[in-house]
């Protein structure tokens, strides 16, 4: 199975997601942001980082790139995107996933392992969790903090859009502890915590058993192969 | 739009007629000057004064310190030359360290523009050192900040606080660098001036090893990168004032401002451009910008250079010549390019949609020519400017007050005997802002980007996977300690190098190579040559024993205000190897019922001490007693346990004592211990205040699982490093219990070490 990885200017976290579906069991292949042909992928990842230097506003000016565009158009068609953190960013600005993401509360930039809890199972990146499933991922970011109108939330609430929560404690203010989100149909994901820097025991986030041993991020990868096999 | 200005100081008018120059306003002394004007046999043009000017400053000429920096390449072994690929003098040194890859690392200062304006200051400082990695032909892996503040309680250090660390944050995340280690500290000397250093490491396959040269004649000269614009100009005003009537803007910031971004962009197109091997020579552009590029460049190569100043892409085009050679403008590389390979370079700067100009090329003249349109505005040799700059004797004089600061010892100081009394002490250090947790600095900084981070804060070092093939890997730590250097600079540098040196061979790694930065005060004042000559010599000699050359550095003068200079504060780094990173060593504690020794042996040390200093609110006496043979005795026994996999964690004890390293070992991963001191006390002949708090060197507290007990024993016992089991790990009982003196909650503790800097900072 393929699944691209987006570089964009100022893009950082590639060469991560690329190792993350490579342990997964994938085949990464690298995808240019000015290229439209984004080589018959079976997924996309939108990877982390500061695209274009996070002018204008987080992820705007990647959201009008010709490889996001051709994302835009099949996504519609069912094609599985995972936006994490600028990624999510850049889903937000293309319309694909509602609301809007802010500054963090506290106006700093924050790099923590979160605890978050998997609250929807149903989409293709998220099938191997259990329902409620407690994971801990890094999280990294300035402008992670969540925001949708009252209206907004509530649709999302009732829909089982909100894929991820934090627990613990809430890093950047994000509304109704928001972390992750999906689209109506399950195959466009976004989150601000980084899955792809926990799939490598040594250079996770730590754990009661040993040191920097957590890869409870692989699941993502991992569900979305599954998905493609089942498709 | 303005216009370009016309009127220029061009060579000719400077053969035809002497003139009154403003040298003395731009730093240069007399005899300087005259020197200058016997080297061109004329007076210089404005251009070239400024050139000179900026190239002949203590920052870019070593010019005090490199009669002293010299027995960092002279204090060397065969064995310890044999690793080192690129010594002293390049924009880094650079260190084989097997299977084909080599290491490039450095550490350098930003600490006056830290002040003027913390967060760009700090910025551009991790903007600058990054690009001097580049600059080697590596990809750069990871950064470290060395901070130093000052007292936490005056009013201006959350101004300094804030604006560093969200400088350095905005930048280095950006750039996409994990941040792996680094050092906080607070200190009044450091008031009215902040320390800010900032380490980068990159890595490179040898054959990509990149030099600053230009030596093949006909080769383009090109400068790329972010446009040239008036940052960092200061001092070079005085010229533009007194050539023009100043139809351009008249006040020029002094502190450059930076744009992560276009160097995230800037380190893709490099390494692309290495990588295709169209790149002969390549040089950043820093401190002095295009003077320093366009004659280092000449002068490596032994060769001249031919440049069109006026196919500088600028962002404002009112600047002067003076000041565009002089502009400290961030983002900016020059690199020497043969003719045939332009088309390519071409196509991959285009690709990362980064300007670039061909300003000139490489001519086979010992000369440089620099031309504004028709008129020739420079015509130098270029070693004169680059290489052949001043050096000075200064006087050294041993300070007035060093012997009374020295007799001051901490032995007159009162020492508690009462079991609550020293809980309570324990407590107030471990929540001191010198002891306290880091993190509220250290979260703003990423540290996961480009996963291969295997250790970094709150551990003693930063390791870093550099092949994800055979798990080889690199660790960092860097270390000084100002207040052990004002008591004796000689023995303090030596003391910062042998703790840099454990907090590498605590992880498990072998040490191999030093950098340094020597941030001291005025070199005019002769005590503070003093303190430069002790320390330099102190650091020399001590690395010669240990076996591990100076690599490279930086020195920083005039940290001062007024008269008072700083601490001398030469902050050390040390790299090591390790041959696969899943062997690394944490810092903390993690299974229940391992056995904690006590490695080395105490003695009575409390001068200069965090206790001292914490309790008392004393300095003076002298510093601890430095033991090479010991650190290194000891670095070997932990790099071959770990080879054996005996030590599941390790923390070097220092700052605050073996108190301090065992609530730090327990916090790591929140696992208690209980602990006894007796036999220490008894076989080092101790009181409970030496045996908790003393810093005595070469020490080091290890757990070891019960099944290596004897294996790990015997170990010791035949290296020859004294071993004492002091405790055992207790998982369960979330508390540490200190035998007859007291039971502290890891929660609690928790609590005040966690809250100190969000109470003063958050």
């Amino acid at each position: 199975m393929k699944i691209g990885v987006i570089t964009y200017p100022g893009t950082l976290d590639d060469r991560d997601a690329q190792r993350a579906i490579r342990l997964a069991g994938g085949t990464p292949v690298p995808l240019w942001h000015a290229d439209s042909d984004i080589k018959k992928v079976d997924a996309v990842v939108l990877p982390g980082g500061f695209s274009y230097g996070d002018y204008l506003r987080c992820g705007a000016i990647a959201a009008q790139a010709p490889a996001t565009q051709e994302v835009v158009r099949l996504a519609a068609q069912g094609l599985p995107v995972l936006g994490i953190c600028n990624g999510f960013q850049i889903l937000v600005e293309s319309r694909l996933l509602p609301g809007g993401l802010i500054r963090n509360e506290h106006q700093h930039f924050i790099c923590r392992d979160q605890r978050i809890r998997v609250e929807n199972t149903s989409t293709a990146w998220t099938n191997l969790f259990e329902q409620d499933e407690e994971i801990t991922i890094p999280l990294k970011n300035a402008e992670g903090g969540y925001i949708a109108s009252a209206e907004t939330l509530k649709m999302l609430e009732a829909e089982n859009r909100v894929v991820f929560r934090y627990l613990d404690v809430n890093p950047n203010g994000s509304m109704n502890d928001i972390a992750g989100l999906t689209n109506e149909r399950g195959n466009v994901v976004g989150l601000m915590p980084h899955p792809e820097h926990a799939t490598e025991a040594g250079f996770g986030p730590d754990t009661d058993i040993a040191t920097r041993s957590g890869v409870d991020g692989l699941k993502f990868f991992q569900s979305v192969l599954k998905a493609l096999v089942n498709a | 739009m303005r216009k370009r200005p016309t009127n220029v100081d061009t060579v000719s008018d400077a053969i035809a007629n002497d003139k009154e120059q403003p040298w003395k306003e731009l730093g240069l002394k007399q005899d300087e000057y005259q020197e200058i004007k016997t080297i061109l046999g004329r007076r210089p043009t404005s251009s070239e004064l400024a050139m000179y000017s900026v190239m002949w400053s203590e920052h870019c000429s070593y010019k005090s310190s490199k009669i002293y920096l010299r027995q960092f390449g002279e204090k060397v072994t065969p064995a310890m030359k044999k690793d080192l690929m690129v010594g002293m003098g390049e924009n880094a040194g650079v260190v084989d360290i097997g299977e084909g890859l080599a290491v490039t690392f450095k550490v350098e200062s930003h600490n006056h523009p830290s002040y003027i304006e913390p967060f760009q200051g700090a910025a551009t400082g991790v903007g600058g050192i990054v690009r001097d990695i580049l600059t080697m032909g590596a990809r750069p892996i990871a950064v470290m900040d060395q901070l130093r503040f000052g007292a936490p309680s005056d009013p201006d250090t959350a101004r300094v606080v804030h604006g560093v660390t969200s400088g350095i944050s905005f930048y280095g995340n950006c750039l996409g660098l994990p941040n792996i280690g680094g050092e906080t500290v607070f200190d009044k000397v450091y008031q009215g001036n902040p320390l800010v250093n900032a380490l980068a490491v990159g890595v490179m396959k040898h054959e990509d090893l990149k030099l600053a040269k230009a030596s093949n004649p006909g080769d383009l000269v090109i400068l790329f990168g972010a446009r040239t614009g008036g940052d960092g100009i200061g001092g070079v005003s005085v010229l533009a004032s007194e050539t023009f009537d100043s139809t351009g803007p008249t006040k020029r910031p002094a502190v450059q401002v930076g744009d992560p971004f276009a160097e995230k962009v800037l380190i893709e197109c490099c390494l692309e451009l290495f990588y295709a091997g169209v790149v002969a020579g390549i040089q950043d552009l820093g401190g002095a910008g295009i003077s320093c590029a366009t004659s280092e460049l000449a002068s490596n190569g032994g060769k001249g250079m031919k440049v069109q100043l006026q196919n500088v892409l600028l962002r404002d085009d009112s600047l002067t010549p003076e000041e565009i050679l002089m502009s400290e403008s961030q983002e900016r590389m020059m690199a020497i390019v043969p003719t045939k390979d332009l088309k390519a370079f071409k196509a991959i700067v285009t690709k990362w949609e980064v300007e670039y100009s061909v300003l000139g090329e490489v001519i086979d003249e010992d000369r440089l020519y620099i031309n504004w349109g028709e008129q020739e505005i420079v015509n130098v040799p270029p070693r004169t400017v680059a290489h052949d700059g001043p050096v000075y004797h200064r006087p050294v004089e041993y300070p007035k007050y060093q012997d009374a600061l020295n007799a001051n010892s901490s032995k007159t100081l009162l020492r508690a005997s009462a079991p609550a009394e020293l809980a309570k002490q324990i407590l107030a250090i471990v929540t001191s802002p010198n002891q306290a947790d880091k993190s509220w600095i250290t979260a703003q900084y990423d540290r996961y980007v480009m996963g291969n981070t295997a250790l970094s804060m709150p551990d003693d070092a930063g390791m870093i996977r550099v092949s994800e093939e055979t798990g080889l890997g690199i660790t960092l730590a860097t270390d000084a300690n100002g207040k052990y250097c004002q008591l004796d600079p000689y023995h303090g540098a030596q003391l910062a190098l042998a703790e840099a040196y454990r907090n590498v061979a605590v992880t498990g790694a072998k040490p191999k190579a030093v950098t340094n930065c020597l941030n001291f005060g005025s070199p005019e004042n002769p005590e503070v040559m003093w303190q430069f000559k002790e320390a330099t010599a102190g650091l020399a000699d001590a690395c010669m024993e240990l076996g591990v050359p100076v690599t490279g550095g930086n020195v920083s003068f005039y940290n001062q205000t007024g008269d008072v200079a700083i601490y001398p504060t030469p902050v050390v780094g040390v790299l090591g190897v390790i041959d696969n990173v899943a062997r690394r060593i944490p810092s903390g504690w993690q299974d229940e019922g391992n056995n904690i020794y006590l490695l080395g042996t105490t003695k009575d040390e409390l001068d200069g001490s965090a206790w001292a200093e914490t309790i008392h609110g004393h300095l003076g006496g002298k510093p601890p007693v430095v033991d090479l043979a010991s650190e290194k005795k000891l670095a070997d026994l932990i790099h071959g346990a770990a080879i054996q996999g005996m030590i599941e964690a390790a923390h070097d004890i220092s700052e605050g004592g073996l108190a301090i390293a065992i609530v730090e070992a327990a916090l790591r991963f929140n696992v208690g211990a209980r602990i006894w001191l007796d036999e220490v006390l008894e076989r080092d002949n101790l009181d409970l205040t030496a045996a908790l708090f003393s810093e005595s060197q070469a020490r080091v507290i290890v757990s070891v699982g019960r099944e290596d007990d004897v294996k790990f024993q015997a170990l010791c016992e035949a290296r020859g490093v004294p071993v004492l089991r002091i405790g055992v790990t207790d998982k369960a009982s979330g508390l540490i219990e200190i035998k007859d003196l007291a039971s502290f909650e890891l929660n609690e503790v928790r609590k005040g070490w966690a809250s100190t800097l969000p109470e003063l900072f958050g």
